[in-house]
C-alpha cells in the first residue's frame, strides 16, 4: 500500500492543479493577512473560504483522479497486490497531496506573518485540522461514489449533487425545520443535526473557538455549553473521524466486490 | 495441470457471459483462446487473474484455490488488451515503478534493445504511439520470470519487425517450460504459435484440441477455413471476429 501512495502522491505532486490549489492558498493567505492586518479576522474570513471550498476541491478532485486512473488501476490489479491496498494508497495519495498543499498554502503565510507570536495559533491550528478532516472525508465520498458508478457523468454529477447537499440544501432544510418546529424545544435536534452534517460541524467547531460566538445568541449558549467543553470537543473530533473511516469501510467493502 | 477451472458461471447484470466453464491448462504448452465476441475470453482471463469475481465456480492456479487471494499473481505475467498508462510519467519510470511493485528480479533490459524502445525511454507514455506503447507492453509482461504468462491480444499494432521478434520470444518461453495463454484475432499468428485450442462460443467452450484435431473435426484443410466452420455450424451469422 505505501508503494502505491508514494507513486499516487508524487503523480499528484507533479500535477499542475496541485501547484494551482496550493498557490490558490498561498495567495488567499497573504492577501486576507494584509487587508485585514489581524490573524483572528483572517481566520474567520479562511473559514467562511475554506469551509466551502475544501468539499467541493476534495469531490471534484477525487472523482477526477478515480476516473482518470482507471486503466492503471487495472493494471495495478492484474499485479500481485491485495486490492484494498491500491484503493486505500490511491485514496491516502489524493487525499494527503490536498491536506499538504493547503496545510502548506495556508501555513506559510501565517508563519511569515507571525503567527507563532499570535494568540490565534490555537485557533489557526484547529482550522488546519477540520480543514484536512474535510479534506480526507470529502475525497473519501468521491472515491465511494466513483467506485459504485462506471459512468463516469454520473459519478461527477452525483460528486456534485453531494457537495451540494452537504454545503448548501442540508442548511436550509436545517433552517427551516428550525422555524416550523420553532414552538418545540430544539436544543438537541439542533445540536445533533450539526453533527451529521461534517460541514455544520467544522464550522461550529471554529466559530465557538472564536470570540464572535457571543454573537449567536441563545441557541451559541447551548452550543457553547456544549462544543466548548472539552468533552464537547473530543464528541466532535470523534465524529470527524467516523465520518473519515465510514467512506474508507466502504470503499473497502466496494472494492472486494467489484469486477474490473 | 497449471490452471484448473470448474464449472465457471458469470453473469453481468442481465448478460450470462461464462456459463459453467470447464477447463484445465497443462504446463509448458501454448494455449490459444478464441471465440467470436462477446463469447467470454477477456472475462475468462480475467476470472484466472481475479479482477472478475465469478458468480460460480471453482479455479485454481498451480494447484491453489485463488478465491480472495492475490498473492498467487506472483506466478503471472498479464499482457491487458488495451494498454492506458498513466499519461504523465516517463517509460522508464513505469519499467522501474512495476519493478518495485512486484519486487522480482527481472530481465528489462534485454528486451528495451529487442524492441528499440531504448530512445523511447525519457519519453512520456501519453506521446508514444499505439504500437510503441504496445512494446513498452510487451516488456512490462516478459520482463519477469513466472511460470504462467497470459497475453491478451499481443500483436496489436506491431510492425512486421517487432511481430516477429515476440514470435521468437513466446517459443524462447515455452522451451523455458512456461505455460502460455493468448488470445488473438490473427489466424495466422495462431496457427505457427498454438498447441491446443480453446475455442469459447456463448460462454461455454466449443471445442478443445490440437489444430489437426480441429481440421480433421470440421472437414476442413485450412486452420482459417476450419475456425470459420466451428463459428458458422452453430448458425452464427454475425460478424465472427476470427
Amino acid at each position: 500500500m505505501l508503494k502505491i501512495l508514494k507513486y499516487s502522491f508524487y503523480d499528484l505532486i507533479r500535477s499542475r492543479w496541485s501547484y494551482v490549489y496550493f498557490l490558490f492558498y498561498l495567495i488567499l493567505g497573504f492577501v486576507l493577512l494584509f487587508l485585514n492586518n489581524d490573524v483572528s479576522k483572517a481566520v474567520i474570513t479562511l473559514m467562511n473560504v475554506i469551509i466551502v471550498l475544501i468539499p467541493l476541491i476534495g469531490t471534484i478532485f477525487g472523482v477526477m483522479y478515480y476516473y482518470n486512473s482507471r486503466e492503471f488501476t487495472e493494471l495495478l490489479l492484474a499485479q500481485p497486490i491485495n486490492r484494498t491496498s491500491i484503493f486505500m494508497g490511491q485514496y491516502l495519495g489524493v487525499a494527503g497531496s490536498l491536506a499538504l498543499s493547503l496545510i502548506l498554502g495556508l501555513g506559510i503565510p501565517f508563519l511569515l506573518y507571525g503567527l507563532l507570536r499570535s494568540d490565534a495559533i490555537f485557533d489557526f491550528s484547529l482550522l488546519l485540522v477540520t480543514g484536512a478532516f474535510l479534506t480526507f472525508i470529502f475525497v473519501g465520498l468521491s472515491f465511494v461514489i466513483a467506485i459504485s458508478n462506471e459512468n463516469k457523468i454520473k459519478g461527477f454529477g452525483y460528486a456534485v449533487l453531494l457537495w451540494l447537499f452537504l454545503a448548501v440544501v442540508y442548511d436550509g432544510l436545517f433552517l427551516m425545520s428550525l422555524i416550523v418546529f420553532e414552538e418545540y424545544p430544539l436544543d438537541t435536534f439542533s445540536l445533533v443535526a450539526t453533527m451529521l452534517n461534517p460541514i455544520d460541524l467544522s464550522r461550529i467547531l471554529i466559530l465557538l473557538k472564536l470570540d464572535i460566538s457571543a454573537l449567536l445568541g441563545y441557541t451559541g449558549a447551548i452550543f457553547k455549553k456544549f462544543f466548548g467543553t472539552d468533552i464537547g470537543f473530543l464528541v466532535s473530533m470523534a465524529i470527524l473521524v467516523c465520518w473519515t473511516s465510514l467512506p474508507l469501510l466502504v470503499l473497502g467493502y466496494k472494492a472486494k466486490r467489484k469486477d474490473f | 495441470m497449471t490452471i484448473t477451472i470448474k464449472d465457471l458461471h458469470k453473469q453481468f447484470g442481465k448478460n450470462q457471459v461464462l456459463k459453467g466453464v470447464d477447463l484445465t491448462i497443462d504446463k509448458g504448452q501454448i494455449y490459444a483462446i478464441l471465440g467470436p465476441n462477446g463469447s467470454g475470453k477477456t472475462t475468462l482471463i480475467k476470472s484466472i487473474l481475479g479482477m472478475v469475481l465469478p458468480d460460480k465456480g471453482h479455479i485454481t492456479v498451480l494447484d491453489k484455490p485463488i478465491k480472495k487471494q492475490w498473492k498467487y499473481r506472483k506466478q503471472i505475467d498479464y499482457l491487458p488488451q488495451i494498454a492506458n498508462f498513466p499519461p504523465n510519467i516517463k517509460v522508464k519510470e513505469l519499467i522501474h515503478m512495476i519493478k518495485d511493485l512486484r519486487n522480482s528480479p527481472s530481465a528489462e533490459k534485454e528486451l528495451i534493445d529487442l524492441f528499440g524502445l531504448g530512445p523511447f525511454l525519457d519519453k512520456k507514455l501519453s506521446t508514444l504511439s499505439g504500437g510503441t506503447k504496445q512494446k513498452v507492453n510487451i516488456v512490462l509482461t516478459f520482463m519477469f520470470d513466472s511460470p504462467l504468462l497470459i497475453l491478451d491480444e499481443p500483436t496489436t499494432g506491431l510492425d512486421p519487425m517487432a511481430l516477429i521478434r515476440l514470435k521468437e520470444l513466446i517459443l524462447k518461453e515455452k522451451s523455458n517450460g512456461k505455460t502460455i495463454l493468448i488470445t488473438s484475432h490473427i489466424m495466422q499468428f495462431v496457427e505457427e504459435m498454438a498447441d491446443q485450442i480453446v475455442y469459447l462460443l456463448e460462454g461455454d467452450i466449443y471445442f478443445k484440441g490440437t489444430i489437426p484435431e480441429l481440421k480433421k473435426q470440421t472437414g476442413q484443410t485450412s486452420f482459417e477455413h476450419a475456425i470459420a466452420t466451428l463459428t458458422t455450424s452453430e448458425n452464427h451469422a454475425e460478424n465472427t471476429e476470427i
